[in-house]
């Protein structure tokens, strides 16, 4: 193999290493007085945008009422079948509510179809990212905690009017 | 036969046809709202129109009569503008409820407009509204704002139901659906008008809210409410039945079922009283018991008594299998006290479709072979048997006995030995000494024969634990297909239970008695073998929609 030229031959200077390295300390130098982009999670949180697809979360009207009608489209186009909807019926005017809503956040995959196809903005993505459980059950999230005020999703809700 | 051209191709019709009728037997379905096969001819809603040759203007398909030459046009370019203007027209006021509406689904004004109209509202202004959550009758809520006044409702009650009860009432916009005053929408076939509703306009009380319809599996099976034996469709999500309808059959019920057969005659296979596992009574109490261990208690403990000493009593709600399974145990144990109850309600019938005889199978049974054996008591001897002790043990398969009257109640203490197969806890289990759980109607294959002699199945809706949904070929919802064990909406309860003919197979192998089957098809070829007016017959032979046995017709067919 002696005497095979390679594709790239390091010049007299690369061969000095000298400048090379000196090439590598002004970059880290230069960097060193740029703006921090890594946070120290978990002490810091990260606040993603709007744009966002955490977990989906139910939409709670201010009077407490979730604005969900139970009509099962969510269900239905979920491409991972993690949804569950139970209807029953209410005595307000939207006639059917959800009794039961489960959402298995090991089965979901956040694709927001979900959101897409529901007629009555009742199921958006929240900003959750952090999911934690120690079993299969713990994962099953029922309505107490998909149901989030509409307060704590204006960003989304916006996002959503302006985009979809 | 005279022939007609629809869309290019010849088809053939019977002299009187009406342009939809000969084309859906053609296999062209024209789209239609207020037409429907078994009711009589309204033309209100104006969704069939065609277009006819030599014809000035579209004429609707379903009054106008099929006639030699005609040349009908279903997708020319006339028609279709039509169509969906009209699909416009009843969309006008139509509110946007599908999100609440049971019928989406299985809606044809929902499936009509994605076939046929424009896609999008030109209408902006509001909507007429008219009232909502209406309790017609006992079952069944009407929703003005969905109703789009086919009136078939109407015309179901009139011409089926023979009860004239509903009616319109106000004009143009705000025409409305009603009962008379002081009348209440209570015959007792109101449910069939949810089915036939185009809309969601009228929806069963029961079974309002509890599903989408694409939710559930369905499965072919047989009302077991009378002797009729409607068929049926059975709807299942979560391994529980939430609904049956009416399954077309036009030499049985044709599209319809009574109130009572579509409420009541599946509430008990989901009830919370449902007998789970085997059960044998110690120091007074029924506990339980392996299946192994009340099987064997079983067969020794019938080897004790004289064939003369025991009875059975079969029923007329099991299917034919097991009570030929029954007849071939008691036989070959040589008891020829065997028999059934009839269950007749006098007076309760109808020329529509319920029958006073309020059991699926009595003519099943007695056909093969439920009836007393030569020398062999009935039902009231083995009664005044159990009284003179006489008869000290009796084996009762799928039957209350108890609650048959007060004699009965009063009787049944003297018995040494009481076997009880039952879905459900009833008074004659309590006072039983072995419960074996018994699968229900919508847990088994099967056959009934109704009152006319027609031979009819019934397959597996609801799994028991000895089941697999898709091993068994059960028919599978989404959710059945892809779920597991992990899933809640998998986990509905199975129970422990069998069909009865396998019971027997079961006590016939420790008995050492000659009977081998390992499915009811193999129960039923030997039925076939053995008695003349199934002969021939297999299952396939039967088939959806029954066959017709060659028996003579009893008297009030
Ligand atoms: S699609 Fe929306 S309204 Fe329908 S069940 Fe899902 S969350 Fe509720
Ligand atoms: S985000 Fe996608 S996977 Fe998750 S629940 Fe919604 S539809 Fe299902
Ligand atoms: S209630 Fe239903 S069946 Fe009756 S007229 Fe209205 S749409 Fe037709
Ligand atoms: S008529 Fe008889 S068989 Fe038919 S649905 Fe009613 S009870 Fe069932
Ligand atoms: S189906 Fe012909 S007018 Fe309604």
């Amino acid at each position: 193999m002696a005497g095979q030229k390679r594709e790239k031959d390091l010049n007299i200077f690369e061969k000095l290493y000298i400048p090379e390295i000196a090439k590598g300390m002004a970059l880290t130098l230069k960097n060193m007085f740029r703006p921090n982009v890594t946070l120290q999670y978990p002490e810091v949180k990260f606040e993603p945008p709007a744009s966002y697809r955490g977990r989906p979360v139910l939409v709670q009207e201010n009077n407490g009422v979730e604005r969900c009608v139970a009509c099962g489209l969510c269900s239905r186009v979920c491409p991972a079948l993690a949804i569950e909807v139970q209807a029953s019926e209410t005595d307000l005017e939207k006639e059917r509510y959800p009794v039961k809503f489960e959402i298995n956040m090991l089965r979901c995959i956040f694709c927001g179809f979900c959101e897409e196809v529901c007629p009555e903005e009742a199921i958006v993505m929240s900003k959750d990212y952090e999911l934690v459980f120690k079993n299969r059950n713990d994962a099953i999230f029922g309505k107490e905690k998909l149901l989030v005020p509409v307060e704590n999703l204006k960003d989304r809700l916006e996002f959503l009017r302006k985009f979809k | 036969m005279p022939t007609f051209t629809v869309d290019g191709k010849q088809i053939e019709f019977k002299q009187g046809q009406t342009i939809i009728e000969a084309s859906r037997f053609a296999g062209i379905e024209i789209p239609h709202f207020c037409w429907h096969p078994s009711l009589s001819i309204s033309g209100n809603c104006r969704i069939c129109l065609v277009e006819i040759e030599k014809m000035p203007k579209l004429a609707i398909s379903c009054s106008t009569y099929a006639a030699e030459g005609m040349v009908v046009h279903t997708q020319s370019q006339k028609t279709v503008e039509a169509r969906n203007a009209v699909m416009e027209f009843i969309l006008i006021n139509h509110p946007l409820d599908c999100p609440i509406c049971d019928e989406a689904g299985e809606c044809k004004l929902q499936d009509y407009a994605y076939q046929h109209s424009r896609g999008e509202s030109r209408f902006e202004e509001i909507k007429v509204r008219k009232e909502k959550r209406v309790q017609l009758g006992p079952h069944i809520k009407f929703d003005g704002d969905r109703c789009i006044m086919c009136s078939r409702c109407i015309r179901f009650s009139d011409e089926i139901a023979k009860k004239n009860q509903l009616t319109f009432v106000q004009r143009g916009d705000k025409v409305t659906i009603t009962t008379f005053p002081g009348e209440s929408f209570d015959n007792p076939y109101t449910l069939n008008t949810t089915d036939i509703c185009p809309v969601g306009a009228l929806t069963n009380q029961d079974f309002r809210f509890k599903s989408r319809v694409w939710e559930m599996s369905k499965t072919d099976s047989v009302c077991i409410g009378c002797s009729r034996g409607c068929n049926t469709e059975v709807w299942v999500r979560n391994n529980e039945i939430l609904r049956l309808t009416p399954r077309h059959n036009e030499d049985v019920n044709s599209y319809w079922m009574c109130d009572k057969g579509r409420l009541e005659t599946f509430k008990n296979v989901n009830a919370g009283n449902r007998i789970d596992g085997t059960y044998i009574r110690s120091e007074g109490q029924l506990q339980k018991v392996s299946w192994n261990e009340a099987l064997h208690v079983a067969a020794k403990s019938l080897k004790d008594y004289k064939s003369g000493e025991i009875a059975f009593i079969g029923s007329a709600y099991s299917t034919c299998e097991d009570n030929y399974a029954f007849v071939k145990f008691a036989k070959s144990l040589g008891v020829a006290n065997i028999d059934y109850a009839d269950h007749i309600i006098s007076g309760d019938q109808d020329d529509i479709l319920i029958r006073e005889d309020k059991t699926p199978n009595s003519l099943g049974a007695e056909l093969v072979g439920v009836q007393p054996g030569s020398s062999g008591m009935n039902i009231l001897a083995i009664l005044k048997a159990i009284k003179e002790r006489k008869i000290k043990a009796l084996y009762v398969m799928e039957e209350d006995v108890i609650s048959f009257d007060g004699e009965w109640e009063s009787t049944i203490g003297n018995l040494d030995l009481l076997i009880v197969h039952a879905s459900n806890e009833n008074r004659t289990t309590a006072l039983a000494d072995i419960v074996f759980p018994a699968s229900t109607f919508a847990e088994k294959n099967g056959t009934f024969v109704n009152f006319q002699g027609r031979v009819q199945r019934i397959y597996p809706a609801v799994a028991t634990e000895e089941m697999d949904r898709a091993l068994d070929g059960m028919e599978m919802s989404r959710w059945d297909k892809f779920g597991t064990e992990f899933d809640r909406w998998m986990q509905g309860h199975k129970y422990d239970s069998k069909p009865s003919w396998k019971i027997f197979v079961a006590l016939s192998q420790l008995l050492g008695l000659k009977m081998k089957y390992n499915l009811s098809e193999e129960v039923f070829a030997d039925i076939a073998n053995t008695i003349s007016a199934f002969k021939g017959l297999d299952y396939d032979e039967v088939g959806k929609h029954g066959t017709q046995l060659k028996i003579k017709q009893t008297a009030n067919a």
